[in-house]
């Protein structure tokens, strides 16, 4: 039969001698060989205090997006919810009041909107669709929890923080996958 | 008189007891804890770091589980004998300590404080009594489990001990013939004196290396507990506190037989290149205490080092080690160490 490899090693059926049955010389061979690895680099990352970066398209948990005032981008077309393929998103909308303006950005808003996390795939479809640059997978991962109802994340948990009252959350939770900038708002 | 009592005698012996067993009780602890680490290091991970520092709480962190844990005692057990295992195997590897010179004599309180709980005149020979009974510990806690896999592990332990034993023996009967004492105390005189043993017994010491690796039931020969042939082996049926002095007894045992294996054939507690007779008694028992110490944990580390090279024997292959090449070489060993003293006592002459 061809070898596919040229790794081939007959395997070696004499009778072991003496000093090979004592076993001493292959043990000191393996010993050694356990000892090198004392010195090896270790591949851990101790993850609590380290992370590994993701990777640039990396899809992670979903922010809801706001613009450089802090108004909601989201307008509750329901794009979002139609291009998801595991029906995860649901939303209300709701027309905005006169006094509401610095709430949010157009006069349609989001008055209820749900992802039910478990359902979630994670696919980045609502992202693609979302034609007001208002929602986004961010680069963290969902956090595990006791409850069914806990992974039905509401708005307060998928709104990203406020970027004039606390504008490094804003950054941190804005991530690099947000690549649209606005003229007047650099990232 | 004879039966006169010399409370300040008992006060020192009970203080030395009290710290000889605690101190192998901590040092067990931290065995454990250098095992997982030592096992960590040779496969590239990290090891226990989270209970404190580097991990060093990790062995009080499992001590505190191992109580905390449900004790159940199997309702076809012989319950007595099932709780006389783990003290029997416990206690067997705390007696061990008793005739182990730790150090020379110190002085204190205007006394001569000897760093040895007992210095019996057959030291070896109750070290070697002391620790064959710690296979009884196993065998009885596998015989009262009604278990199989149990009483397979405890035959494998008993039968294990017998082959062995008898290597070990002999091997020591040729350090025993230069040396002339069973008294351990005396030999390590003798070494601070001389040169150390393991240079009058290199196949010796090799034979008694790997026969205290089988008494400890350690890797290679850890057949007893074979994890994938017999669930846990002798301790399938334990759990709680008695599954942890079954283990903690292993790591004694490890200990006691490193102190052993030093004081036998390195020296115990001598400093090499050094003639402690010029310095002060009490700095030179504390450097024999550290230098013991260190010949203790390179043994410790050996242990661990080959623990986590070899794979388990096979049993056949176990006792064909023990009884058609150790048996063999330390039979021949003992013969070549007699004929050279033979014909050292005749001035070399033939």
């Amino acid at each position: 039969m061809q070898a596919l490899t040229n790794r081939l090693k007959e395997v070696d059926r004499r009778k072991m001698n003496f000093l090979e049955r004592l076993y001493l010389i292959s043990i000191f061979k393996g010993m050694m060989i356990t000892f090198s690895h004392i010195f090896k680099k270790k591949p851990t990352i101790d993850y609590p205090e380290k992370t590994r970066p993701f990777s640039p398209v990396f899809r992670g948990l979903h922010i809801l997006n706001r613009d450089e005032a802090g108004r909601e981008n989201c307008t509750a077309c329901g794009l979002c919810a139609v291009a998801c393929p595991a029906e995860a998103i649901t939303m209300e909308a709701a027309e905005r009041q006169a006094n509401e303006e610095n709430l949010y950005r157009e006069e349609k808003y989001a008055a209820k909107y749900e992802i039910n996390m478990l359902r979630c795939i994670f696919c980045g479809l609502c992202e693609e669709a979302c034609p007001k640059d208002a929602i986004y997978l961010s680069e963290t991962v969902p956090p595990a929890d006791y409850q069914r109802k806990q992974f039905i994340y509401k708005k307060e948990e998928l709104l990203i923080p406020h970027p004039i009252e606390n504008f490094e959350a804003y950054k941190k939770a804005l991530g690099n996958r947000v690549k649209k900038e606005t003229d007047n708002f650099k990232i | 008189m004879l039966l006169a009592i010399d409370l300040a005698f008992i006060i020192e012996k009970l203080v030395l007891i009290v710290i000889v067993v605690m101190a192998s009780l901590v040092i067990a602890m931290y065995a454990t804890y250098g095992e997982r680490k030592i096992a960590a290091i040779l496969q590239d991970r990290r090891g226990p770091n989270r209970a404190g520092p580097f991990g060093i709480l990790q062995p009080v962190a499992d001590g505190l589980k191992l109580f905390f844990k449900e004790e159940i005692i199997p309702d076809f057990s012989s319950k007595f004998l099932f709780i006389l295992g783990p003290s029997m195997a416990m206690l067997t590897a705390i007696m061990t300590g008793a005739v182990i010179p730790w150090g020379n004599k110190i002085h204190f309180f205007n006394r001569d404080i000897s760093l040895q709980i007992a210095d019996v005149n057959v030291g070896i020979l109750y070290v070697f009594a002391v620790v064959s009974m710690g296979v009884y510990g196993i065998m009885i806690g596998s015989w009262a489990s009604n278990n199989k896999y149990s009483l397979m592990g405890g035959l494998r332990a008993a039968s294990q001990i017998i082959s062995y034993e008898l290597a070990m023996g002999i091997s020591l009967i040729a350090l025993l013939m230069i040396t002339g004492t069973l008294s351990l105390k005396e030999m390590v005189a003798q070494q601070q004196a001389g040169y150390w043993n393991i240079f009058y017994q290199p196949l010796g010491f090799l034979i008694f290396l790997i026969c205290a690796f089988a008494e400890c039931n350690r890797t290679p020969f850890d057949l007893a507990e074979a994890e994938n042939e017999l669930i846990g082996g002798y301790h399938t049926e334990y759990s709680s506190m008695k599954l942890g002095f079954y283990l903690f007894s292993e790591y004694i045992n490890m200990f006691v037989s490193s102190v052993i294996m030093a004081t036998l054939f390195f020296g115990g507690y001598d400093i090499p290149f050094l003639n402690e007779a010029n310095y002060d008694q009490n700095w030179m028992a504390l450097f024999g205490l550290i230098a013991l110490m260190t010949k203790v944990i390179c043994f410790i580390f050996l242990f661990m080092w080959v623990r986590w090279t070899i794979p388990r024997f096979r049993y056949d292959q176990l006792m064909n080690l023990g009884w058609r090449i150790l048996i063999p070489l330390a039979l021949f060993n003992m013969l070549v160490t007699g004929a050279l003293i033979l014909l050292k006592q005749s001035n070399w002459h033939f």
